[in-house]
């Protein structure tokens, strides 16, 4: 009656079963870092091991402060390529190429079933390939690249039951912040989140891929989407992509670890939530939990529109965004700030017409990365502004400067208050 | 004596530890300079060597950056006691030895001001005079703490396996 936390640890642990509230010692698949790799290769030299035992476990972009805005950001990032470099880390993403969570999916390069610790929050990502994703420390990923394992807790699991398709204009992101809002910041803390239901299947991959990144914001462990056929093919298409083997051995591959929670799995809660009910729903400052409806957050001033990051910077984010904005131009008031999450994405994007059509309407656009989802980078408010973002978090001083209100929301809800010069939905404009 | 500092539901890791400063402040002597920079501007400058931070649920929620453990550890919080904590706030705490306790009962008595002397052996804590007893910290949380630390401990770790190697 395993849970998908208890299979995946399992697995990870190399043991048959594990129960809940065990502490087993996982060996993950992957490690994670990014800009933080510079100090945690410092941690990792004290260990006095002359280079990292199994480099191919280690997954490394650059994506936090790229391209680096400061000389210590450029340092840092120096640091990052002679440590890569003298370990011969073969999956380094340079600056450019975008957020880790979305390159590494792009690349296939974490697979279902697998365990992927790292040092980021938002490693509960690859929860939409049905994946283990959790976020470690810094000392913590100096520790697995030197003894390739870790001790883990094994969580408790809720179940969330999905059902309904979502209205139109209501989006994945309007989801988890309904579940934030409804639940609060510390929800599922500590816990394996996993979803089911008839509900999944309506969700584009894109849309999916917001789910267990935001799930972060609601204190998970990890979070679990059931891998279908249609992530299958996203996977298999891009692992063939990336090492050159025919698509129907890579088929075999990205299916071969995939895990299923038991029908009769024990969970610590269950909920049921029909997508068909909900609004379009936006994060107030400076709490993930101050969740409002757009009825109650209308008309609020805003000087910042920001679309982007791991959780909303897809090429259906921008195409979404396009959509609302075009033969529009954005408010004279805003700054309208896009940064795809990957290269990929702005090519495509490219190819297809949005950035023409956001541009046009007054957008800038950045490179890859995160930009200033948490204040490294370019696009920080000023005292006394406030922004709507994409983003995940809108604690006060996220982005920056902590006297600037922070909202959150889906693509469409920022594409429409950077036209509008305040808070607004997509209906409003017309 | 130990001074408390007493804060909400919820702190979370931006205002421990702002993001701006996660890849330019790259000395960790320099990081209890921004410790609650956004949320208590008197923190930083008035901490004295000992103090304990006591908050309500899931402290340290948000980023995974270790700094927001480190700058109180360095400041010279002993003990951050808590409602809840967020996962990945107490396993750096635990893994830079920075006590993490949770104990709601010493959190809903506790003044900011008030005194607090910690039992660790006893697991318990005294607020002024007052006891609250505490869970004890799992096994492996005691013997990292122990050992002073993850990094510590990995490296006793791999010491005794080179010379399990050589004899």
């Amino acid at each position: 009656m395993p849970t998908f936390a208890q299979k995946a640890l399992a697995r990870a642990a190399g043991l048959a079963t594990v129960s809940v509230g065990q502490v087993v010692d996982a060996r993950p698949d992957r490690v994670l870092s990014h800009d933080n790799t510079a100090p945690i290769a410092k941690t990792f030299s004290e260990f006095g091991l002359s280079r990292v035992p199994n480099p191919h476990r280690l997954l490394i972009t650059l994506d936090h402060a790229a391209p680096p805005p400061t000389p210590a950001h450029a340092k840092n990032h120096q640091d990052v390529r002679r440590f890569v470099k003298q370990n011969g880390i073969q999956h380094f993403f340079e600056v450019g190429r975008g957020v880790c969570h979305q390159v590494f999916s792009e690349e296939a390069l974490v697979l279902p079933g697998w365990t992927i610790l790292g040092s980021d929050s938002h490693t509960p990502h690859f929860g939409w390939l049905g994946a283990f994703g959790a976020g470690i420390g810094r000392s913590e990923v100096a520790t697995v690249w030197a003894v390739e394992e870790l001790w883990l807790r094994v969580p408790e699991s809720v179940q969330i039951t999905l059902e309904g398709t979502l209205p139109a204009g209501v989006t994945s992101k309007d989801l988890c912040l309904f579940m934030i809002g409804k639940w609060g910041a510390d929800g599922g803390l500590g816990r394996s989140v996993e979803f089911t239901g008839s509900g999944l299947a309506s969700l584009s991959l894109e849309s999916r891929m917001v789910i267990p990144n935001m799930m972060a914001e609601f204190g998970a462990k990890n979070a679990y989407l059931p891998p279908d056929s249609a992530v299958f093919e996203y996977l298999a298409q891009r692992l063939s992509r990336r090492t050159g083997q025919d698509l129907d051995s890579c088929r075999k591959i990205v299916s071969a670890d995939a895990l299923y929670p038991d029908a009769d799995a024990h969970y610590a809660e269950k909920h049921h939530i029909d997508l068909s009910q909900l609004d379009i729903m936006v994060s107030c400052p400076h709490r993930t939990d101050n969740v409002q409806p757009m009825s109650a957050v209308r008309g609020t001033p805003i000087e910042v529109a920001f679309l982007g990051t791991c959780t909303n910077g897809r090429l259906e984010d921008l195409a979404a965004a396009a959509a609302v904005v075009k033969g529009r131009k954005a408010h004279p008031n805003i700054r309208f700030i896009i940064i795809p999450a990957s290269s990929e994405v702005m090519l495509a994007a490219t190819q297809l017409g949005y950035t023409q059509t956001l541009l046009e309407a007054g957008a800038m656009f950045e490179s890859p990365g995160c930009g200033p989802c948490m204040g490294n980078h370019m696009g920080i408010p000023a005292p006394g502004e406030a922004s709507i973002t994409s983003a995940n978090r809108n604690f006060k001083g996220r982005m920056g400067e902590p006297e600037a209100g922070i909202y959150l929301a889906s693509p469409a809800v920022v594409a429409a208050s950077a036209i509008l010069g305040h808070i607004g939905a997509p209906q409003d404009l017309e | 004596m130990s001074k408390i500092w007493k804060y909400g539901d919820d702190i979370n890791t931006d205002v421990i530890f702002p993001g701006k400063y996660t890849y330019s402040v790259r000395d960790p002597q320099e990081y209890p300079k921004y410790a609650l920079e956004d949320l208590d501007p008197n923190f930083a400058t008035q901490v004295q060597m000992g103090d304990v931070v006591v908050a309500g649920k899931n402290f340290g929620n948000g980023s995974s950056r270790e700094q927001a453990v480190t700058c109180l550890k360095l400041a010279g919080v002993q003990a951050v006691v808590a409602v809840s904590f967020a996962r990945i706030y107490y396993r750096n705490a635990i893994n830079n030895g920075l006590l993490a306790i949770t104990c709601p009962a010493a959190v809903a008595f506790a003044q900011a001001g008030d005194t607090c002397h910690i039992d660790l052996p006893n697991h318990t804590l005294y607020i002024n005079e007052t006891p609250f007893e505490f869970p004890p910290f799992s096994e492996t949380a005691v013997q990292i703490m122990e050992a002073g630390g993850l990094v510590a401990f990995v490296k006793r770790k791999l010491a005794k396996e080179r010379e399990a190697q050589t004899s």
